[in-house]
C-alpha cells in the first residue's frame, strides 16, 4: 500500500504537489487577502442574525458569486455549490494552467463537506409554512440542491469537468479528507488533476446554531472580533462560518512538464477514528493520527516546524487537543503551534483547507501566523512553541502539519513540504 | 387581471427565475425557448411562481399552453381575469 511507504522516497509519478488554490473566508476571498488578515490580526466575525434563531455572530464571506457563476446558477444551486465554483475557477487561474485545453474526463472534482442539504430543507419546510403546509408548494429544485454530491457536482457542471465528482462527508475533518482524497486518487491514476478541499454553507441553517446553543458549545462575546479564542481560559465555544477553500492538486512529473508554481507536496496524512463518544474528542486517538502521518511521511516531530491546531474554542476540544499535540511535539524545540479559527470562526468543512492555505506562505515569508485572542492562556492549552497573539519570525519552514478533527470522532493530519 | 397584467405577472416571474435574461425585446409570438435558456425545471419553476403568487393551478396536460407569452397570457386570462391585479 503506497501511503504506507516512505513517502519521499516515491517516484514523481506518485509525488502528488499543490499547484493552485482559490478560497473565500471571512477574512479574504484569496490567499493573499487571508494571509494578510493572518498577519494582521484582522477577524472575519460580525453580528449575525438567522431565522428562527435570532441574534448571533458568524463568520461571513463576501466574494463575488457571479464572477464565474450566471445568476440563474446561482439561483437554481445552493451556497456550497456557489463557493464551490468561486474556489474552483480561482485555483484554476491560480494555477496556470491551459483549462480550456485540457481534457475535461481525466479532472476530479473531491469536495469535503461538514453537512449538506439542511440549508435547503430548512427553507422549503419554512416556505411550506407559509401556505399551511401543503406540499405541492415543495420546490422541484430540493432533490438536486441536496443530494450529498451537490456542491461537487456543481463544481463539475460550471467547469464542463466530466471525470468523478463527489463529496466527502467527513464533520469538520473534511478539508483535509477531500485533499486527501484527490491525493489518492492522483496516484491511482484515476485522474490527473484533482480539485480538492472542502467547503461550508453552514452559516446558513439556522440548525447549526441552535444544535451549538444546545450543546453549550456556540461562542458568545461581546465583541464578535474576541468570540472564538481557542486556548484563552474564557474560550465558551464556536463561531460558525462560511467559506471554501479548493486545491489543484497534481503529480509531481505532470507540474514538472508544465513548469506550474509550486506551493508544497504532500508528504503525509493519516485519517482515523475515536470510537469513543459522538462529541467528546479523544486525545490519544489524535495523538495516534498525527503519529501516523509523521510515519507515513518518514518523518519525527522534531522535523515539523509548524502544527495548524483544529482548536475550536470549546472548553473541552482545545484541552484535548492540546493534551494530544503535547504528547507528539512536547519535546520538540523547533515546531510552533497556530490556529486560523480565532481569526476567522470555525469554518466547518472548509475549515482544514483554509486553514491549511493560511500557513503555505511561511514556507517562503517564514512568518508563523499566531493564535489571536489568547488574553488569558489557559494552563491546559500551555503547549510549547504556542504562537500568541503576534506572528512569529522563524528561521526556516520545511514542513507544516494540519490538524482536522470532526464528530463522530474522526481525525485528520496533512503533512506538507516546502518544494 | 386584465391580459396586460397577466403578461407583467409573466414577466416579473421570468425575470427571478431567468436573471441574465434580457426580456425589453422578448417576441411575444415566438416561444420562450427560442429567445430563452430555458429548460423544463425552469418550465416548472412558472408553474410553481403562479401556484405560489396567484393560487393557479396549472395542470401537467396544460404545460404546453406555456410555450409562448401569447400562449400563455390566453391560457392564463380564464384562471387569472378573476385575480385582483
Amino acid at each position: 500500500m503506497i501511503s504506507r511507504l516512505n513517502q519521499q522516497e516515491l517516484p514523481d509519478e506518485l509525488r502528488v504537489v499543490i499547484t493552485g488554490i482559490g478560497m473565500t473566508a471571512p477574512n479574504g476571498n484569496s490567499l493573499a487577502e487571508v494571509r494578510e488578515g493572518l498577519l494582521n490580526g484582522r477577524s472575519g466575525v460580525r453580528p449575525y442574525e438567522i431565522r428562527y434563531f435570532g441574534k448571533t455572530l458568524a463568520g461571513v464571506c463576501e466574494f463575488e458569486v457571479n464572477r464565474h457563476q450566471s445568476k440563474k446558477d446561482a439561483r437554481r444551486g445552493t451556497r456550497a455549490g456557489s463557493i464551490g465554483i468561486y474556489c474552483a475557477n480561482e485555483a484554476i487561474l491560480d494555477s496556470g494552467i491551459d483549462f480550456a485545453n485540457f481534457d475535461k474526463s481525466t479532472v476530479g472534482v473531491y469536495v469535503g463537506v461538514t453537512e449538506h442539504g439542511n440549508v435547503e430543507t430548512e427553507n422549503e419546510v419554512y416556505q411550506i409554512k407559509g401556505y399551511d403546509y401543503d406540499t405541492s408548494f415543495w420546490s422541484h429544485h430540493h432533490n438536486p440542491r441536496t443530494v450529498a454530491n451537490n456542491p461537487a457536482g456543481e463544481v463539475a457542471l460550471n467547469l464542463g469537468i466530466t471525470g468523478p465528482h463527489y463529496t466527502i462527508g467527513a464533520a469538520c475533518a473534511a478539508g483535509n479528507a477531500g485533499m486527501i482524497q484527490g491525493l489518492q486518487m492522483l496516484r491511482l491514476g484515476e485522474c490527473d488533476l484533482a480539485i480538492a478541499g472542502g467547503v461550508s454553507e453552514s452559516i446558513h441553517t439556522f440548525g447549526i446554531f441552535a444544535g451549538f446553543a444546545s450543546q453549550g458549545a456556540l461562542a458568545s462575546h461581546t465583541d464578535p472580533t474576541k468570540a472564538s479564542r481557542p486556548f484563552d481560559k474564557a474560550r465558551n465555544g464556536i463561531v460558525v462560518a462560511e467559506g471554501g477553500c479548493l486545491y489543484i492538486l497534481e503529480r509531481l512529473s505532470d507540474a514538472k512538464r508544465r513548469q506550474a508554481k509550486v506551493y508544497g507536496e504532500i508528504v503525509g496524512y493519516a485519517i482515523n477514528t475515536d470510537a469513543t463518544d459522538f462529541v467528546l474528542p479523544n486525545a490519544e486517538r489524535q495523538a495516534q493520527c498525527m503519529q501516523l502521518a509523521l510515519k507515513r511521511a518518514g518523518l519525527v516531530a522534531e522535523q515539523i516546524d509548524i502544527v495548524s491546531t483544529h482548536a475550536t474554542g470549546t472548553t473541552n476540544g482545545d484541552s484535548l487537543e492540546c493534551d494530544a499535540v503535547r504528547r507528539v511535539f512536547g519535546q520538540s524545540e523547533k515546531t510552533f503551534i497556530n490556529n486560523a479559527k480565532s481569526f476567522i470562526g470555525h469554518s466547518m468543512g472548509a475549515a482544514g483547507a483554509i486553514e491549511l492555505a493560511g500557513n503555505l506562505p511561511a514556507f517562503s515569508d517564514r512568518v508563523v501566523h499566531a493564535t489571536i485572542n489568547v488574553d488569558d492562556l489557559d494552563p491546559e492549552c500551555d503547549i510549547p512553541g504556542l504562537v500568541r497573539n503576534q506572528p512569529r519570525e522563524i528561521n526556516r519552514v520545511d514542513y507544516i502539519l494540519n490538524n482536522s478533527f470532526g464528530m463522530l470522532g474522526i481525525n485528520s493530519a496533512l503533512i506538507v513540504k516546502r518544494f | 387581471m386584465t391580459p396586460e397584467e397577466i403578461r407583467q405577472a409573466i414577466i416579473e416571474i421570468l425575470e427571478d427565475i431567468a436573471p441574465d435574461e434580457d426580456l425589453s425585446n422578448l417576441n411575444d409570438a415566438v416561444s420562450f425557448r427560442e429567445q430563452m435558456e430555458l429548460d423544463s425545471m425552469d418550465f416548472l419553476d412558472i408553474v410553481m411562481e403562479l401556484r405560489k403568487r396567484y393560487r393557479v393551478q396549472v395542470p401537467e396536460e396544460d404545460y404546453v399552453q406555456l410555450a409562448s407569452m401569447d400562449s400563455t397570457v390566453t391560457y392564463l386570462v380564464p384562471k387569472m381575469g378573476q385575480v385582483p391585479a
